[in-house]
């Protein structure tokens, strides 16, 4: 029997990459690649689904404090991010396609857009945090804003900044990644044959993206 | 066994290379991808949390054995109990079964090289050393008084010790355990051997995989939940303080939401190697292979519905309650399917008595115990007088060591040969075996009647009344430790003196058996190809 590593450089040969050891095939070692991608995608979304749920139990709780806290999130900030992080999943999306057609040069351009949009972002949620603080629209026993009428306005905030936070900490985590795979693509690493990083940090990416399309209505819109 | 001995002579040929001696060096070993050395150190690592952990059970028996303060003063027990369960849970039996035993024989079982992610797999193993460094750190610090549940409001405002530390060593340990289940189902997933069908995996994968699933569905769950916690402890964000408009409960939902579902990380990898335990052992095809695969999965998705059941007495509503009592029953079918079915391959077969066969036999004895007193419990009206006394305690340590970790020991004595290259003294063991019976039946039965009569739970002390059986319990553990002590013995004398293990010392059919012990480091000389079921002993003649 030939050898299965001969066997995958003939069928999906790459000067960059080799199929590993265990696997028989370039496409199973894709394939399995793809699946723990999605299979850690899911792991994610409970993770956040924790705290919708929490988001969900004390909106019903406190409606009225939530209602009056929400008014207090820019909702023109808010919406430009959100402009900003569906444009970087557009630029992902066209950089994992460009990987695929083998088009350096255009992988590394989008992958490069798609950072720039994710740091303005964080720019954006920068100012966001330093009004927030700067105001005392703060977490449970550390909220000293004046002038609210409803009981509980800091569980809207405790729940605010840790969706909020931890979201920006995925973002942070995704700049990283890209920044990985940009460095990657420039050394010209990923052709039609071999682009499933790109592909995998796109899955990432793209959660990301969708589960600010979450938290921007939920938070800054309906509240 | 033709091929058995064609294993022993391809491993003749190979020069005795084999996946331990291959390379030589401690960096080596910290450095390599190969699951079976990853397994290796998985086993070794949770085997000395296992025995720091029950040293810490031996001294709270002690403690015990008569009312009043001994040894340890109210704080110091309160202490010994949470680092007691927080290690066995955390550190031993959630890792020990898929991170250990799981990570060896998995991809063995199925022709494969390795796992689908081999350097993932090292991350792991070292995700689970920081978590237990920062579990373990809180012995020399500050200790920890929360129970292994973190209650709060408890843990996050009145707690003098360290909570911070340990939740965070959990929340580490949760991500070592999720990124095993994930390997582990991408592994099964496509890298089978031709031939292994899905109908053609040992059951032990089934069990395996199941497992995975609720790891990677419910531990993610914890991890938000514990970081909610070091939120709410160090800033006080609110979410769970009812001062700040926050909600206990909602704690405990999330808590549990992981927890129950942990419960079946642990038992079902134990279902697992029972299954294969009684079928190699019986030499007998497994009585309904299928029923036995599907009710771990059955279990598995059961599993999540029932969380509500820790929280009758919590202040849920008497709605919540009635509905989680009521699922909660189903989860004795799937569990009986199984117990009647093992039961059913013993029938006809050709029973031979070896050690790990003994486990299986008190594995059914005590898992069908403790299985069967869930079922009190999980009345609503019988569990508001059974709740949080030793009646409790008795049936979750019959479900976890007498199921859990009596199988886990079982498959450690069934794989042995296989992961060492070295038979053990099988009256040694034997004799071990019947004393952690004993020894367990003793400790653990006896909690029964005290938790019946009254006695609660997490108490340093108690009643005059409670104290004969106080003390029965407190033997009964000193002959349960001897029982472990003596399989250790049993064991490391093996690896120094034990004779050299065939390659198929028990007769098996699955693919583990059909390759040279120890394996080589690719595991098999050649990629098998698979013809027949992992339990078709019929054409054995056995």
């Amino acid at each position: 029997m030939m050898s299965a590593s001969t066997e995958a450089a003939q069928e999906k040969g790459s000067p960059d990459f080799v199929v590993a050891h265990h696997f028989d095939k370039a496409d199973t070692q894709f394939d399995a690649g793809r699946l723990g991608i999605w299979l850690f995608l899911v792991t994610e979304i409970l993770f956040f689904g924790g705290l919708f749920c929490a988001f969900f139990i004390y909106r019903g709780w406190y409606f009225d404090s939530f209602v009056e806290a929400h008014h207090h999130l820019d909702k023109k900030m808010g919406a430009l991010n959100t402009v900003f992080l569906i444009t970087s999943s557009l630029t992902m999306a066209l950089g994992v396609r460009s990987a695929q057609r083998s088009a350096r040069k255009e992988t590394v351009g989008f992958l490069l857009a798609t950072v720039l949009l994710a740091c303005a972002f964080l720019v954006v949620k920068y100012f966001e945090y330093t009004h927030k603080i700067h105001d005392g629209l703060l977490p449970g026993a550390m909220f000293h804003a004046q002038g609210f009428t409803t009981q509980h306005p800091g569980v809207f905030y405790a729940i605010y900044f840790v969706m909020t936070g931890i979201h920006g900490l995925h973002v942070v985590i995704g700049i990283g990644l890209i920044l990985w795979i940009l460095i990657r693509a420039q050394k010209g690493e990923f052709s039609s044959r071999y682009y499933a990083p790109v592909e995998g940090v796109g899955l990432y990416w793209h959660l990301v993206d969708l589960i600010w399309i979450y938290l921007f209505p939920l938070l800054y819109l309906v509240g | 066994m033709s091929r058995a001995v064609t294993a022993d002579e391809m491993d003749v040929e190979a020069g005795g290379k084999n996946y331990l001696n291959a390379e030589k060096g401690i960096v080596s070993w910290l450095t390599t991808v190969d699951h079976k050395r990853i397994g290796l150190m998985y086993l070794v690592s949770t085997l000395t949390m296992f025995m720091i952990a029950g040293i810490f059970a031996l001294i709270l028996r002690f403690e015990l054995l008569r009312s009043g303060q001994d040894v340890l003063t109210p704080g110091q027990y309160n202490q010994a109990f949470t680092l007691h369960g927080a290690m066995m849970v955390f550190l031993f039996i959630i890792p020990a079964i898929p991170g250990g035993l799981g990570n060896f024989v998995l991809p063995i079982m199925i022709g494969a090289k390795d796992v689908a992610f081999p350097k993932l797999n090292l991350l792991s193993l070292y995700l689970y050393w920081t978590g237990a460094i920062f579990t373990a750190s809180s012995i020399v610090s500050t200790g920890l008084d929360t129970g292994w549940t973190f209650y709060v409001p408890y843990s996050t405002t009145v707690s003098q010790t360290s909570v911070i530390a340990v939740t965070f060593g959990a929340f580490i340990l949760g991500f070592s355990s999720i990124l095993t289940g994930l390997n582990f189902i991408v592994t099964i997933h496509k890298l089978r051997a031709p031939g292994v069908t899905w109908y053609r995996l040992p059951l032990m994968l089934w069990a395996i995989y199941a497992t995975s699933i609720v790891q990677i569905l419910a531990t993610p769950v914890l991890a938000i939940t514990l970081l909610l916690l070091i939120l709410e402890r160090a800033f006080h964000v609110g979410i769970f303080d009812p001062k700040l408009g926050g909600d206990p409960v909602l704690y405990q939902h999330f808590f549990w939401f992981y927890s129950h579902p942990a419960v079946y990380i642990m038992i079902l990898p134990g279902m697992g190697i029972i299954s294969d335990l009684i079928a190699v052992h019986s030499h007998r095809r497994i009585f309904g292979y299928k029923a036995i695969a599907f009710s771990s999965v059955a279990i598995a998705l059961v599993g999540f519905m029932v969380w509500g059941h820790h929280m009758f007495t919590s202040g849920q509503s008497e709605l919540s309650s009635t509905i989680f009592s009521f699922i909660t029953f189903f989860v004795a079918v799937p569990s009986g399917v199984k117990v009647f079915n093992w039961t059913g391959t013993m029938w006809g077969g050709s029973v031979a008595w070896n050690t790990p066969m003994f486990y299986a036999m008190s594995f059914l004895f005590l898992f069908t115990i403790g299985g069967l007193t869930g079922l009190p419990l999980a009345m609503i009206g019988l569990d508001l007088h059974l709740h949080d006394t030793y009646f409790v305690v008795a049936h979750f340590h019959y479900v976890m060591m007498g199921g859990a970790v009596i199988a886990f020991i079982g498959g450690l004595h069934h794989w042995w040969p296989k992961m060492t290259g070295r038979m053990y003294n099988e009256t040694t063991a034997k004799i071990a075996c019947g004393l952690i019976f004993v020894g367990f039946n003793m400790t653990f039965f006896t909690q029964f009647f005290l938790g019946a009569r009254g006695m609660p739970r997490r108490y340093h002390t108690y009643l005059d009344q409670y104290q004969p059986l106080h003390a029965f319990s407190t033997y009964g553990s000193w002959v349960l430790g001897a029982g472990l002590f003596l399989v250790l013995f049993t064991f490391i004398h093996s690896l120094f003196k034990g004779e050299r293990a065939p390659a198929n010392p028990w007769g098996g059919r699955s693919l583990e058996w059909q390759t040279p012990s120890p394996p080589p480091t690719e595991n098999f000389h050649k990629t098998p190809v698979v013809t027949h079921g992992p339990y078709d002993f019929a054409t054995t003649g056995k």
